[in-house]
């Protein structure tokens, strides 16, 4: 409503003056990406010769190539950027991703139901922690727990690095889930208690069902901080070999190959393929993560 | 009745050591790993509910909650709240955490020539950095909103998508926007051949201070605007339309009603998007450490933590640098625990 309302008011000259900046902003905004993209098809030699604009401007004399890609994923071994195997790290990704998003979800929610819906002792001083754990900097963990690791030996195992993001994902998804699950009616859970439920089939059977909306979002969230961090992973993973993630290697090829920018483009739009699809494809619940949670630090 | 947990447990540590010393191909240790991370998680959730489901009523009271909560307050005291004791004291130990040296990690931390700068370049990001971020973002969503919805969900989008990538992707991409190639080569960044268009030498942004510290808090905008632009433009959407009619019919005119009615009606939002981002430029590192190592004038509190512990071994100094983290997010912490008390009702 507000929208028409505003739209009356605007002369037709205003209107156009706000399409032509708004557009400008926007073309901005993409540039940068769009460099890195168009790149990343380039021969090494055009990229030296020729701005990558120029591929815009002259599109018949584009002569693009994925031969990049074969590079930095390790099909094809020869030539520059032997030695990178980002295939090798999309799996890393994939195998730390996946584990320290769903972990934590269910940890989560069980938590968040536990402080909504039952009455224990120590209940409030526990829920006052989580909510000042929010936005504690993750950096005055890292030193103790590392020790910790390597005397365990996790120190550069998956299990550890799963149970460091868990807990340090934990927090925002208490706070998150914990909004969804106490505003449930209270009704549902009567009519659950007299049919003879116990809290354990009230969970699996009404609560998670019902948190859906509020588990896709944290989801989100916790998979694209996950999938995009590099403090956690340079931390517990970074000098074993391996098993390094995208971004530890993408840092890596930033020191190794730093003009080599047909290797370096194609590797970063790798690491950026899974979460763009992500992001377009849930953005609806991204958003209302983001509006839910926008207190983590 | 014990063959469960032994065939769970089993299986657990079989996993377990099949993942730590395994030289299978890397797709099925992969694949184990996701299996064996997510499924034992709730396997043994199943096996603690199918338990104490057998119990006495009085007694499932007892142990219910533990099996709810007790997981979460067990990680989060291992992981967050046992390691900021040990930080502290770490804080006020040497090199080697071995002898007590009292306050000269954080002499150190406040004082070092390296430190100052980082304190003075931090101040830069939080100012700039959050104060760009939250105008542009209010002003894109501002004006998105008086647009036809798809051009408004198009343009919001593009300048929305920098959050979804890492930061260090981010960083690749800006320096290929700031690269350099000395006078008399073809220029391929943008901004250097925008600046040669002009008339203008090559520059090597990244090598000039305190120049480059801007550019990249100049990422940092681009990655945080849409952040502030999605949630405002939420706010901006929540303002009653007659409170703007009110206005409109008073004779006060767009940028009026702008400034007086929807400005204050969306303040709560515009403080809480602020902070968000101030927290988030507090602890940025991936930035500074992939464009420019912290070195030329670059240094921030963050890198210079990680630089402490993991390149110049000092667990002392970089301990006491993350305490100094701590502090500084304190309000913000004491704001929400605040705000969260007046907000629920459950635990008065």
């Amino acid at each position: 409503m507000t929208t028409q309302v505003t739209e009356h008011r605007s002369s037709p000259a205003a209107r156009t003056v706000l399409y032509v900046v708004l557009t400008i902003i926007a073309v901005v905004w993409l540039i940068p990406s769009l460099g890195l993209l168009v790149t990343s098809f380039r021969h090494l030699e055009d990229i030296n010769q020729t701005g990558w604009w120029n591929v815009l401007l002259h599109p018949g004399a584009a002569n693009l190539t994925l031969q990049n890609y074969a590079q930095v994923t390790g099909i094809d071994k020869a030539g520059a950027g032997a030695g990178v195997d980002l295939g090798n790290a999309i799996l890393n990704s994939i195998a730390v991703t996946i584990p320290a998003t769903v972990i934590p979800i269910f940890i989560a929610a069980l938590a968040a139901y536990g402080f909504a819906w039952m009455k224990f002792p120590g209940r409030a001083f526990f829920f006052i922690i989580v909510i000042a754990l929010l936005v504690v900097p993750l950096q005055i963990a890292l030193i103790p727990v590392l020790r910790l690791y390597i005397k365990a030996h996790v120190a550069g195992t998956f299990v550890g690095i799963w149970f460091a993001h868990t807990a340090f994902g934990l927090p925002l998804a208490i706070y998150i889930m914990y909004t969804y699950i106490s505003s449930i009616p209270r009704d549902i859970f009567e009519s659950a208690f007299v049919d003879g439920a116990n809290h354990f089939t009230i969970f699996t059977r009404l609560i998670i069902p019902l948190s859906i909306p509020a588990l896709a979002s944290f989801a989100i969230f916790q998979f694209l901080w996950v999938w995009n961090d590099l403090l956690v992973a340079l931390v517990f993973l970074g000098s074993t070999a391996g098993v390094q993630v995208l971004t530890v290697q993408l840092l890596n090829m930033v020191g190794a190959y730093g003009t080599d920018w047909q290797l370096l483009t194609a590797g970063a739009f790798i690491s950026m393929i899974f979460p763009l699809a992500v992001f377009f494809s849930l953005q609806r619940y991204f958003v209302r993560g983001l509006l839910a949670g926008s207190v983590k630090g | 009745m014990i063959a469960g947990p032994l065939i769970v447990i089993g299986v657990l540590v079989v996993g377990f050591i099949f993942l730590k010393d395994s030289s299978a191909p890397k797709l099925v240790i992969v694949v184990v790993a996701i299996i064996w991370g997510v499924g034992g998680t709730v396997a043994l959730y199943l096996l603690a509910a199918t338990y104490v489901s057998k119990l006495r009523l009085s007694s499932q009271r007892k142990i219910a909650p533990v099996i709810f909560v007790g997981p979460a307050v067990v990680l989060l005291g291992f992981f967050l709240v046992y390691p900021t004791i040990e930080t502290l004291y770490l804080s006020f130990f040497d090199a080697t955490s071995s002898k007590f040296v009292g306050l000269k990690n954080y002499v150190f931390a406040l004082t070092d020539p390296s430190m100052t700068e980082s304190f003075r370049n931090n101040a830069l990001w939080l100012v700039l950095g959050t104060g760009f971020a939250v105008l542009f973002g209010l002003i894109i969503a501002a004006m998105a909103e008086r647009t036809k919805r798809w051009f408004e969900l198009t343009v919001k989008s593009l300048i929305f998508m920098p959050m979804a990538i890492s930061m260090v992707g981010a960083s690749i991409i800006w320096l290929f926007v700031y690269a350099y190639r000395p006078p008399g080569n073809p220029q391929i960044g943008i901004l250097n051949a925008v600046w040669a268009a002009l008339g203008g030498e090559p520059v090597a942004w990244l090598l000039k201070g305190p120049l480059n510290t801007l550019l990249l808090i100049v990422i940092l905008v681009w990655i945080q605007t849409g952040f502030a632009m999605i949630i405002l433009s939420a706010a901006l959407k929540g303002v009653p339309t007659d409170l703007l009619d009110a206005g409109s019919i008073d004779g006060a005119n767009e940028l009026q009603i702008f400034f007086r009615i929807t400005i204050p009606y969306i303040r709560g939002t515009i403080i809480m998007v602020t902070t968000t981002i101030v927290i988030f430029t507090l602890k940025v590192f991936d930035i500074v450490l992939t464009m420019t190592g912290g070195n030329y004038g670059t240094q921030v509190i963050a890198n210079a933590y990680y630089a402490q512990e993991f390149q110049s071994f000092q667990p002392g100094r970089a301990s006491a640098i993350a305490i100094i983290l701590l502090i500084l997010v304190t309000p913000v912490m004491w704001y929400n625990l605040r705000n969260f008390r007046g907000q629920t009702e459950a635990f008065k």
